[in-house]
């Protein structure tokens, strides 16, 4: 086990975060997770796009890609193909993930990258000051629809699901224990694993409390069948008690890192064959 | 008595699926290994089947790269292709074609009815009509008959002995046929042949650009199909198990260019291919790569706009966009092969340039470039050796060092006891955001002041004759290149010379001189003079005259010529 501290930055970094944000404990518990597996800073990548929830790379010390908004997947997935040897989680909110990163997410999951996604959820846009996300509920009053959100609710499990993802969690950030189990469940997954993180934002989403959590929210026993696809479809569809945990799992399908590449060596180490090209050139003739 | 002499244009015209590109890739082979100077372009529509399109073949007795109007010997393998190619038609023109397909026309020109659809049948199969039109071709030609048959030999090999023979058979119906016809109608071609030309190698531009991609030591690629950005993905995912290239299609273009930056940030060599409509949702992605400091290499082949445009036809339109793409302000480069033989070599400069500067860095080509194919000697591919510009970090790396020359080490991940971070927001030395102005200003110092080493490095223009003693010089980029070496040299006149540019941005500052004190006449594929604005911009020079054509077609020689002889 690799002590906590090493992920620490230094006690004067400056934090973006509200006081009580649900950003705090999800911080903590990667950090727990990492610790535990034992994965050394510099074999760790974690990727983001924008948002706060985006900004959590700043706040541990490991490599880190932090790009655009919507666009944390995709060098997530050219990481994981250029370096295998690399634990790699993209991180990053609802909206980054859902919304503007919506093509990403759903054609990450299809190719099945050994990565892990933390999705931080709090059902609303925060950055921007308060407008609905793709997870907000219907009839959720905001400043660009004050009589609330029309649209429907994106369930972001059911879409996983049914594009054959092969981890799909949803964790609760107010129990860190827990939470810390599924995310060290998540990075050791052999593929795409998804965890929808549920982070109450407290200065604008009056509504998704971490109260309002604690009494939807119930984890799946221990009994619970992971491969059972068809049962994990109706826990994802019911959304009056939100199921926590590790909804489902399939082990064996290949990553996408050994279908696209051969063995496991970092491209960066690869060198110029001039003997190929000469012959290559030659077929020209 | 009809004779043909050291240059002829062959047209070969039908709907697509009717093997015209089967006729023109066994003809350029053939009349290449037999010594014939050949360059080929192709106009086609944007459908799979049917339309009408055509190939031009240039046989030449001198090296020649570009496209003319005039037609001598026109294949029509559908009716279509007469209306389609009409203009072109002229007195002096001989039309080859099956009767039904060709009536009407025995006042405008020569009409030789070829029976292809009969002599295919003769063998058993329609498939044969490309191979006849060959021999018909080849025959006309006088070309020798063995190396023909050699080729088919090798060519189809891989089908079998059957198709082997039957191909033979349908090549040496064609030629008889070919060689019949010329003698009784009294066309007679004399084109002189070069041994060194046989040794030679043949390809189009699109493979050029490969090669150019592979000598590179590129081994990544995500990309989304858009014509003719294609073609190099589909060159790379042909040869990926030889050179170890990792292929990723793309969900999209945004998914595209975000995925080969993070590809280079952990250290591979990564390229994306597009065109304009494409590259339009890439350029966010262009920002980032300006911020993070992190290379990529992006190939645009253009074709016409705006929006949908003339999918499969051709432009040079997109410089301003690729010039100005993404949000703020950083440095950029951008290359515009205009031979082959630049074409690998900006390809290797792109990721020189990239990976040593941290930029993104553009190679800007189009339709015609890339579908004509021509040949030149093989040592005239210049071989740069890859240099990959990466370090080994130590435990106190920061990924933004400022340094003198802005280029702070570029670490990558596991790779080293350092950690790397890079951050889309402004940040500091360390990779973390930042809103100190002060370390903003440093920052944009930094990055911005990196142009004047990599203008330093930028390639000089190619003189096309005495540039230096001419009043006149006609500026090109891209792939006009041939155009404007052979309307010059058909002008003649020691008064008007040219200036071909293979970087475009940033322009070397050594130039500037050949232009000052000229009448500068720029020539290029757009309607709003892209590049003589650039000139302006750049150089504080004034245009003379501009020379546009955007009708989707390239520049004929004919009406370059024409330009040219008015300036005079």
């Amino acid at each position: 086990m690799i002590d906590k501290k090493l992920y620490d930055m230094p006690r004067e970094t400056d934090i973006a975060w509200c006081p009580g944000c649900g950003n705090f404990p999800i911080l903590n518990i990667v950090k727990m997770a990492l610790s535990e597996l034992d994965r050394a800073p510099e074999d760790v990548v974690i990727c983001s796009g924008i948002g706060q929830a985006a900004k959590t790379p700043h706040y541990l010390r490991v490599n880190y890609f932090n790009g655009l908004h919507g666009r944390a997947l995709p060098p997530a997935i050219a990481i994981k193909v250029s370096n295998p040897k690399l634990t790699v989680i993209a991180e990053s909110g609802d909206g980054d993930t859902y919304g503007e990163g919506g093509n990403h997410f759903m054609h990450t999951i299809r190719r099945n990258p050994d990565i892990t996604n933390i999705v931080h959820d709090n059902m609303i846009y925060g950055l921007t000051k308060g407008q609905a996300s793709p997870t907000s509920e219907k009839g959720l009053k905001n400043p660009i629809q004050p009589e609330g959100v029309i649209v429907d609710q994106f369930n972001p499990l059911a879409v996983a699901l049914s594009l054959g993802a092969t981890f799909v969690a949803r964790a609760f950030s107010g129990d860190i224990l827990q939470t810390k189990e599924i995310i060290k469940e998540a990075i050791l997954h052999k593929g795409y694993a998804l965890v929808d993180v549920f982070q109450p934002c407290v200065v604008f989403n009056k509504q998704n409390t971490y109260q309002w959590f604690r009494e939807k929210g119930y984890y799946v026993d221990e009994n619970h069948n992971r491969s059972d696809k068809m049962k994990a479809f109706e826990l994802a569809f019911d959304l009056d008690r939100l199921a926590l945990g590790v909804i489902y799992q399939r082990e064996g399908k290949p990553t996408y890192e050994t279908s696209v590449r051969e063995g496991d060596e970092p491209l960066y180490k690869k060198t110029f064959d001039k003997a190929a090209l000469k012959n290559l050139i030659n077929t020209y003739r | 008595m009809k004779h043909f002499s050291q240059d002829i244009s062959l047209v070969l015209g039908g709907a697509a699926g009717q093997g015209i590109q089967t006729v023109e890739a066994l003809l350029v082979q053939v009349l290449k290994r037999e010594g014939y100077n050949v360059f080929s372009s192709k106009e086609y529509m944007s459908r799979i089947r049917g339309g009408s399109n055509s190939t031009e073949i240039r046989i030449t007795n001198k090296k020649c790269a570009s496209f003319v109007e005039r037609i001598d010997f026109l294949f029509a393998l559908d009716k279509e292709a007469i209306p389609h190619l009409e203009k072109r038609i002229g007195t002096k023109t001989v039309l080859l074609g099956e009767r039904e397909k060709t009536c009407g026309l025995s006042e405008k020109c020569q009409v030789i009815d070829v029976p292809f659809t009969r002599f295919a049948n003769e063998l058993g199969n329609p498939i044969y009509t490309s191979t006849v039109a060959v021999g018909v071709a080849l025959g006309i030609l006088q070309a020798d008959e063995r190396v023909f048959e050699k080729y088919l030999q090798e060519h189809f090999a891989r089908k079998g002995d059957e198709v082997v023979a039957k191909n033979i058979e349908a090549g040496k119906k064609g030629y008889a046929f070919g060689k019949h016809v010329a003698y009784n109608e009294g066309i007679e071609v004399t084109i002189a042949k070069n041994k060194t030309v046989e040794e030679e190698i043949l390809l189009d531009g699109n493979d050029a650009l490969g090669l150019g991609v592979l000598a590179s030591g590129c081994n990544y690629i995500s990309s989304y199909p858009m014509s003719p950005g294609t073609g190099l993905l589909t060159f790379l995912a042909k040869h990926k198990k030889e050179f170890g290239i990792v292929i990723d299609q793309a969900e999209d273009e945004i998914s595209a260019i975000n995925h080969s930056i993070g590809a280079w940030y952990a250290g591979s060599r990564a390229i994306v291919t597009t065109s304009g409509g494409g590259f339009d949702l890439m350029t966010e992605g262009v920002s980032l790569s300006g911020m993070i400091e992190t290379p990529i290499v992006v190939h645009i082949g253009q074709r016409p706009g705006p929006a949908t445009g003339l999918p499969t036809r051709t432009e040079q339109a997109d410089l301003n966009l690729v010039l100005y793409a993404g949000h703020g302000e950083f440095p950029r480069a951008i290359f515009v092969p205009g031979t082959h033989e630049e074409a690998f070599l900006v390809a290797q400069q792109a990721f020189h340039i990239a990976d040593k500067y941290q930029i993104p860095v553009f190679i800007l080509t189009d339709q015609y470039f890339l579908d004509s194919i021509r040949s030149f000697p093989e040592k005239d591919l210049q071989i740069l050796e890859p240099k990959n510009h990466i370090t080994k970090t130590k435990a106190d790396y920061k990924r933004y060092a400022l340094t003198s020359d802005g280029i702070s080490p570029r670490g990558v991940p596991g790779y080293g006891e350092g950690l790397v971070g890079v951050d889309s927001d402004e940040h500091d030395e360390q990779a973390h955001i930042t809103e100190s102005a002060d370390m903003r200003v440093a920052m944009h110092k930094k990055r911005l002041g990196k142009i004047g080493a990599i203008r330093e490095e930028a390639f000089l223009p190619t003189e096309i004759g005495d540039v230096k003693h001419a009043d006149t010089v006609i500026v090109s980029w891209g792939s006009n290149r041939g155009v404007l070496e052979e309307a010059l040299e058909i002008v003649g006149n020691k008064s008007i010379a040219g200036l071909h540019f293979h970087q475009v941005y940033p322009l070397p500052e050594k130039a500037k001189k050949l232009l000052t004190k000229k009448k500068v006449v720029v020539l290029e594929n757009n309607a709003g003079g892209q590049f003589a604005n650039l000139l302006k911009l750049e150089y504080g020079i004034e245009i003379t005259e501009n020379i546009l054509k955007y009708d989707g077609d390239p520049f004929f020689v004919e009406e370059v010529v024409i330009r040219l002889k008015s300036l005079m």
